[in-house]
């Protein structure tokens, strides 16, 4: 940066003279970042293996290099962790309660335990609340080793042990409760869920909160880490708590731009495209005959990396790489929903 | 942020109770007439606006007790006043048990119904009241009415409770206890009240009491009185040794917080005065909301400017310039108390901007929570003053490097801060001589339920369990004590024979049970326990914030587990049942994200533990 100068760093009119003289040679490409030291390493403990890491990494980044998967659900790796599904919680000796491997950084000397007793029993019982209390059908990595079902079997989860779950909520009882006192609990051996009709307010996506985990990834989304549109925010408190426009107001009535950001970070199709809904509720949607093509984003100057899901020649839904320099895994409306011209294309 | 208001902005009335609290918009850009001369070309905003965002409970609370609810309309001009995304406001609005963001009556009597009052008969008052007024939350007669189920009011030693509050150009909030139905129906009819009396000093024949030696004596409404019997002394004994001596001294008395999670007072004011980072800020929390717990409302009403002194000490020490007072929104008398202090303070130069002519400036902000039991976790807190939801942040960073605005602060309790004024005045290490050796000074019990003269007690750390029951009378009518909770609903159970265990940080410790905030509530052997239990389980319900799913779902499990076990709907065999309540705490203790969750089973499971306690 050095060899930038600017006209206003010197008020002597003589140097001031000379730099116009011979302004000093343009660079030939833009200047790079300062150097970044790189950071030292950090011994620590995992299950009794003795490991070594960059300081600055996760308890999960640092199991992930050990090759031990641990399970997840409210992190996703374009979003700082909030740490609220508590599915990761490690052990680590010294500390009083579990902590959450996704947020929580490494220490020296820090000795975890993924696997103990406490870990086993804390990632059971928070998968049996999860799968007693909301639709999971959709949810999470659903490659066969990884998905919801198969961390329910290593830990032994039995969802069931709650009772049958109790009556689904009508359509806006839900949005209607308010904080404090509410009816108890009848006893007739039921478990309360949030299940309740899908939202469908537009055309563009639909959201069924029956799947939702409260995991604030679309909150976060909508607002200050990526779109800052701010159009959902988490209301009312406890278990009665979800997701919601202002005054609960439909999504046309709201502050939404429709930039489908919040479908691109939900881990448990809560949200999701309009076109990938009516597919599935035809029976329609098939994966496995789908095609993923990685491309630019026809519109505008940026040069967004999109992902193009088709299905019998027709794109069904888009979304963006997580890694891509560019987008970060988000989108604006034209990129993420802006692809009917192509399926309305004459056939020739 | 690209603020986006949809719809109406509020009423005039809405706007006028809003613009009381915020001052008249500036410009069209907040929701002021718009003047195209001076609006049109320039846009307002930036840091400057947002930075306002902590004034949006502040906001809330003109409209609610302007108009007895916040509408969508009243919201929004809110949100443009502060530029604040109206969804984030609405989360907020709702998240909060005191605000109503669907039409309700102006006149409401919040009538406590946990586990303190009804020990006293609230339950049977309640269905008294659903008889003649309808059911709650329903509106009575005209529309102008109503009233609602409410958790603890802090009012146990005065059981049954109820707080009326009556929207409106001229507010009112008072409490009332003891009351019955038809004082309730009464004051509903009138929407007026006058305050309940002063707290009375239960020990006030005592001499050597130290935190409740103007209880119930001296004027809490006069500087002059307060000054007369040893008040200030402290603070200008602080001014003299520097705040360094001040540190030395806290920590040399062994101090240990009063709140319920007995950290050392000493250490954590040292750990904040270390800090590079500025501003500092002091917090008193007197967020006082475990049922059952009544021992800082009784400081607050009774000794107020005892408080502001020792934040003011506590700012000295930890180099704060600027403290809050966090009280919690149902304790309308110790509110009124306390601003009373601080503005007769700020009025003789005790706060400002040279206290005392030492050159060293302080100033307390006063803020009202808005009933939620989360806001006492000292995280909880700080989001609330924010203007944000109540939801603990994950821990650490610990607060006395990155609390409140995001800056190094030191959060004590009310009962912690009015310790500190002797250990400033005789030093620390005549405190430390008070007590044991692991629990030093004098301590407050808020003894509640079947005793016959409930109120707040202080003895010298080292008392009994016994002595202090012996102290409030025993159990009346000679009748047998079934069981004792400690601790309050985050606390455990214990026998009989508890009774000589001493109530000290250590000797509850290595008995398995807990200090908690200082509550000892009483249940003789007619009390229903399994009804106790159950009030127990539906506190943490109501009040989980929702954030993790430990507590969120798991608060809801367990009382759906006690409900069907008394309704003897068992899912499985009784034994399994029982695992799966003990499966259900565990999980909330070990992985829930703050103190809530992690003690929310703590009572419901030592019940259980207890030979014959309960029948399920």
């Amino acid at each position: 940066m050095t060899d930038q100068v600017t006209p206003n760093a010197t008020s002597d009119p003589d140097v001031l003279a000379a730099i116009l003289r011979s302004p000093p040679a343009r660079a030939s490409r833009p200047p790079g970042p300062p150097p970044v030291e790189a950071p030292a390493s950090v011994e620590l403990t995992i299950d009794g293996v003795a490991v070594s890491v960059p300081d600055g990494t996760t308890i999960l980044g640092a199991c992930g290099e050990q090759g031990i998967d641990t399970p997840t659900l409210c992190y996703v790796e374009n979003l700082t962790p909030v740490n609220v599904c508590r599915v990761c919680v490690v052990e680590v000796a010294g500390s009083r309660v579990l902590v959450p491997a996704c947020s929580r950084k490494v220490e020296a000397g820090m000795d975890v335990q993924t696997d103990s007793e406490r870990v086993r029993l804390s990632r059971k019982v928070v998968l049996e609340f999860l799968g007693s209390s909301v639709d999971l059908s959709l949810t999470g990595p659903i490659t066969p080793d990884r998905s919801i079902a198969a961390y329910a079997q290593r830990y032994g989860a039995d969802a069931t042990r709650f009772g049958p779950p109790g009556q689904p909520s009508a359509a806006g009882e839900r949005d209607r409760l308010e904080s404090g006192h509410h009816h108890g609990p009848t006893g007739d051996a039921t478990a309360a869920t949030v299940a309740q009709p899908t939202k469908i307010d537009n055309e563009l996506y639909v959201r069924d909160y029956s799947k939702c985990i409260l995991c604030y990834k679309c909150v976060d989304a909508c607002g200050e880490e990526a779109q800052n549109t701010f159009a959902i925010a988490v209301a009312g408190r406890g278990f009665d708590a979800r997701i919601s426009t202002e005054s609960a107001v439909p999504l046309p009535e709201s502050a939404c731009v429709y930039c489908g950001n919040c479908i691109g970070v939900c881990p448990t199709g809560a949200l999701m495209f309009k076109s990938e809904y009516d597919m599935r509720e035809s029976g329609t949607w098939d994966e496995s005959a789908q095609t993923v093509t990685d491309t630019i984003c026809p519109y505008c100057g940026v040069g967004c990396a999109v992902s193009l899901h088709a299905q019998d020649d027709r794109i069904v839904k888009v979304t963006s790489p997580t890694d891509s320099s560019v987008t970060d895994g988000h989108l604006c409306i034209k990129g993420r929903f802006g692809f009917e011209f192509v399926n309305n294309r004459p056939k020739v | 942020m690209d603020l986006h208001v949809v719809g109406p902005l509020a009423s005039p009335v809405e706007r006028a109770a809003v613009d009381a609290i915020l001052g008249a918009p500036e410009s069209g850009w907040v929701g002021g007439a718009r003047d195209s001369g001076t609006d049109g070309h320039a846009s307002s905003g930036g840091h400057a606006l947002r930075a306002r965002r902590s004034q949006l409970l502040p906001a809330l609370h003109a409209v609610q007790s302007r108009i007895g609810w916040i509408s969508t309309p009243a919201l929004n001009y809110i949100c443009k006043r502060l530029a604040v995304a109206p969804a984030e406001a609405y989360g907020v609005a709702t998240f909060y048990a005191l605000y109503a963001t669907t039409p309700r009556p102006p006149v409401v009597a919040h009538v406590c119904d946990d586990i303190a009052c009804r020990l006293a008969g609230a339950e049977a008052l309640c269905g008294d009241l659903t008889r003649s007024l309808g059911p709650a939350g329903e509106p009575i007669g005209d529309g102008r009415a109503t009233w609602l189920r409410s958790p603890c009011l802090g009012l146990c030693d005065l059981a049954p409770a109820a707080l009326f509050t009556t929207a409106g150009e001229r507010p009112v909030m008072v409490s009332a206890a003891p009351v019955d139905s038809a004082g309730i129906a009464a004051r509903l009819e009138s929407g007026e009240g006058s305050a309940r009396p002063a707290p009375v000093g239960r020990q006030a024949e005592r001499g050597d009491l130290r935190l409740l030696r103007r209880v119930g004596i001296v004027d809490p409404g006069s500087l002059d009185d307060y000054r007369a019997s040893g008040g200030y002394r402290a603070l200008a004994r602080a001014i003299e040794i520097g705040p360094d001596r001040v540190l030395e001294e806290v920590t040399a008395s062994k101090l240990m917080g009063r709140g319920g999670a007995a950290f050392p007072t000493g250490r954590k004011w040292a750990a904040v005065a270390a800090q590079s980072a500025q501003p500092h800020y002091v917090v008193c929390n007197a967020d006082e909301s475990e049922p059952g717990t009544f021992k800082d409302r009784v400081l607050l009403e009774g000794d107020p400017f005892a408080t502001v002194e020792a934040m003011t000490i506590a700012a000295f020490a930890t180099r704060a310039s600027l403290g809050y007072l966090y009280i919690r929104g149902e304790y309308p008398e110790a509110e009124w108390r306390v601003t009373n202090a601080i503005d007769r303070a700020r009025a003789a130069g005790l706060l400002g901007g040279d206290i005392l002519g030492s050159g060293f400036a302080f100033d307390i902000e006063l803020r009202r929570g808005a009933g939620a039991y989360i806001c006492g976790e000292e995280t909880a807190l700080f989001e609330s003053i924010e203007g944000k939801r109540g939801e603990p942040r994950n821990k650490p960073p610990f607060p006395v490097e990155i609390g409140l605005f995001g800056k190094p602060t030191v959060v004590n309790n009310v009962e912690t801060l009015a310790n500190v004024l002797s250990i400033v005045t005789d030093g620390g290490e005549s405190f430390a001589q008070i007590g044991t050796e692991g629990s030093t000074g004098p301590k407050l019990f808020c003894l509640s339920g079947h005793v016959a003269q409930p109120g707040v007690y202080e003895v010298e750390f080292g008392a009994t369990l016994g002595d202090l029951i012996t102290l409030a009378g025993g159990v009346p009518g000679g009748r047998a004590i079934r069981t004792i909770l400690l601790g309050g609903a985050a606390g455990v159970f214990v026998g009989q024979d508890a009774l000589d265990m001493p109530l000290t940080f250590e000797a509850t410790r290595a008995a398995g049970a807990t200090l908690g905030s200082g509550v000892i509530m009483v249940f003789d052997e007619t009390a229903d326990l399994v009804d106790t239990l159950r009030r127990i389980a539906q506190f943490f319900r109501d009040e989980s914030c929702g954030q993790c799913v430990p507590c969120r779902v798991g608060s809801v499990r367990q009382e759906e587990l006690l409900a069907r076990l008394a309704a003897g709907s068992r899912v499985r065999s009784r034994e399994e049942e029982l695992i799966l309540l003990r499966e259900i705490g565990q999980a909330m203790r070990d992985a829930s994200i703050c103190g809530l969750g992690q003690t929310a089973s703590s009572a419901i499971e030592s019940a259980f533990r207890q030979p014959g306690m309960v029948n399920l």
